[in-house]
């Protein structure tokens, strides 16, 4: 049989993801790819595999999944209660799914986006040079319940392992370049921008992440008459009244709204995840302080399988632990001594 | 077409998040600014720059994307600059391989409810607006708001017509929409601001297809006006021709 996964739950705006294509931008096709890229990555060290496997990404709702053979999931990103066949299974660590075995995942806890990578990675159909899919641009359809995933592998050597992830959950600061536009906003303008506090809007999406303020808007000189040009994820976009936007992956490729700078891409996973409760504040780095910190970011990500370890399971936490043979062993006692 | 007056702040580089620079030609949709763009992007990918990821044409500008973490963005800079150097790209021929589209398209009555409107903003009666419609060769400026979608322009001065303050609600995919000297043909429904003056069976985005993008930034269209009977049904080339261009 043909590893698979079969979606048997699908929440909205559940998508298949990969870190994204190449080549399309000039078509009007941005480059899509997982909302949370460090969750891949972090699938990806779980599983010991390469970073290039696609994952199933799901917006804040859950789902559900049967294995078809058996397979070794990793559950990363927003934290979503996660059970195989009822019992609970640790968030941020990989699992073996059994032929038969469901994994159902609840809403998302704390961030937004929650994976569950696969060992061996997604075989969904490859879409102009990607896996990722992006239904509203007409780029694979949403996926429904009955929809069979292929995998590309099996194998059980990696279950049980965790990690500690990534610093990214809890909103907190993003760092922000100086674009070809920033210079229609007054200093003063950039800098109420900086001493703000946002929130991401629920209303956000893969597209952009609407940012929500209390104060007044922020408005560029000649800003209705900017001549539509390329935009990219992370761009800080301000729409007519006032309001900014974050572009995520799933951007349009142009846009004529004036665009105070762009979010460095090792910051939008931040974005991606703010919840509502979770400030974000914004500030402009030099080109030499952006390249450092996206530096280190990807040798975070580089660093991520040294940190994978066999999970301590909590007792309590296992639903059939009387299931379980605790006692093999066990001796008289008396040839110890 | 002249312009007004010289651009001469462009051509100007500058970056565009991490890992792009944007070489821009202009600062306002301008047939003259479109056409340096379209052929300095393909003089810039017949350079084939190892450390260029992929080059995109915006109306008046051209993005190079890199990855940062692999290339250093300045020799990239100085390369760009001096490929701008070498020649006054204003003055530049439009680049060879482009085609010619000539597409069906029925205009005004349900097939373009604005037509009226339109015509009547650009100071022509509808069958004059039409017939400037199917005699002006227009190009594809560049493609995007959604996939494979084109700009076309330009349209004579009179043909700056604002987009609407009020969105239409829906417009089909294959309309042919008006505003701001330019014509978009839809990907897909959408609501829009702007003005529909007809509707083309032409799909700009075909996924699946070994060509899902039939368009290029360059390529000619044409429009011929048809009866609301004559007109396919949509997908695919909806009844289009394509030719080469010399």
């Amino acid at each position: 049989m043909t590893p698979a996964l079969d979606l048997t739950e699908t929440g909205p705006h559940m998508t298949v993801q990969d870190t994204g294509r190449s080549g399309t931008l000039s078509f009007g096709l941005s480059r899509g790819g997982a909302a949370d890229r460090h969750a891949l990555a972090e699938g990806a060290a779980l599983l010991g595999q390469g970073t290039e496997h696609a994952a199933l990404e799901l917006a804040g709702m859950g789902g559900a999944v049967t294995a078809r053979g058996d397979l070794v999931v990793a559950l990363t990103g927003a934290v979503m209660r996660a059970e195989i066949d009822g019992a609970p299974a640790a968030w941020n660590a990989c699992h073996a799914l059994r032929d038969g075995q469901t994994l159902r995942i609840g809403p998302a806890t704390r961030g937004n986006y929650g994976y569950v990578s696969v060992g061996g990675g997604l075989l969904s159909p490859t879409l102009l040079g990607s896996r990722s899919m992006n239904p509203v641009a007409g780029v694979g359809a949403p996926l429904e319940p009955g929809t069979r995933l292929a995998v590309g592998g099996a194998g059980m050597s990696r279950a049980g392992l965790g990690l500690a992830p990534l610093d990214r959950f809890g909103g907190g600061a993003l760092r922000v370049l100086r674009g070809p536009q920033t210079g229609l906003f007054t200093a003063g303008m950039l800098k109420r921008f900086e001493e703000t506090t946002f929130r991401r809007d629920p209303r956000s999406n893969r597209q952009a992440a609407r940012l929500a303020q209390d104060g007044a808007g922020f408005i560029a000189e000649g800003g209705l008459s900017v001549l539509s040009d390329i935009i990219v994820p992370g761009d800080i976009q301000i729409t007519g009244d006032g309001t900014p936007f974050v572009l995520m992956p799933d951007c349009q490729t142009a846009g004529g709204y004036p665009r105070l700078g762009t979010v460095l891409p090792c910051d939008l996973p931040r974005v991606a995840q703010a919840g509502p409760g979770d400030t974000l504040r914004f500030a402009f780095v030099d080109r030499e302080t952006a390249l450092g910190a996206q530096r280190a970011a990807e040798a975070a990500c580089g660093a991520l399988t040294r940190s994978v370890a066999p999970i301590v399971r909590d007792p309590s936490g296992i639903a059939d632990l009387l299931s379980y043979q605790l006692v093999d062993g066990v001796t008289a006692g008396d040839d110890l001594s | 077409m002249p312009h007004p007056e010289p651009l001469k702040d462009f051509p100007l580089i500058a970056p565009l998040g991490l890992g792009g620079w944007l070489v821009r030609f202009g600062d306002r949709p301008d047939d003259a600014a479109n056409r340096a763009a379209l052929a300095y992007r393909a003089a810039l990918d017949a350079e084939e720059l190892p450390e260029v990821e992929e080059t995109a044409l915006g109306l008046a500008s051209v993005f190079v994307r890199f990855d940062p973490m692999a290339s250093d963005a300045e020799p990239l800079r100085a390369r760009l600059s001096g490929l701008l150097a070498q020649r006054d790209w204003f003055a530049a021929e439009l680049p060879a391989g482009r085609r010619r589209w000539t597409v069906p398209c029925v205009f005004g009555g349900d097939h373009g409810p604005q037509l009226e409107d339109v015509a009547g903003q650009a100071g022509l009666a509808p069958d004059a607006a039409v017939r400037l419609l199917t005699r002006t060769p227009v190009r594809v400026l560049t493609l995007g708001f959604a996939p494979g979608q084109p700009y076309l322009g330009m349209l004579p001065p009179e043909w700056d017509i604002p987009r609407q303050k009020t969105l239409t609600s829906r417009v089909p995919a294959g309309a042919l929409v008006v505003a701001v000297r330019q014509l978009v043909l839809f990907t897909a429904a959408t609501p829009t601001g702007w003005r529909q003056v007809g509707q083309t069976a032409f799909s700009c985005f075909r996924p699946g297809d070994e060509a899902p993008f039939p368009l290029r930034p360059g390529d000619e269209m044409r429009f011929t006006a048809v009866a609301p009977g004559d007109l396919p049904t949509f997908g695919g080339d909806g009844g289009a021709s394509c030719e080469a261009l010399e």
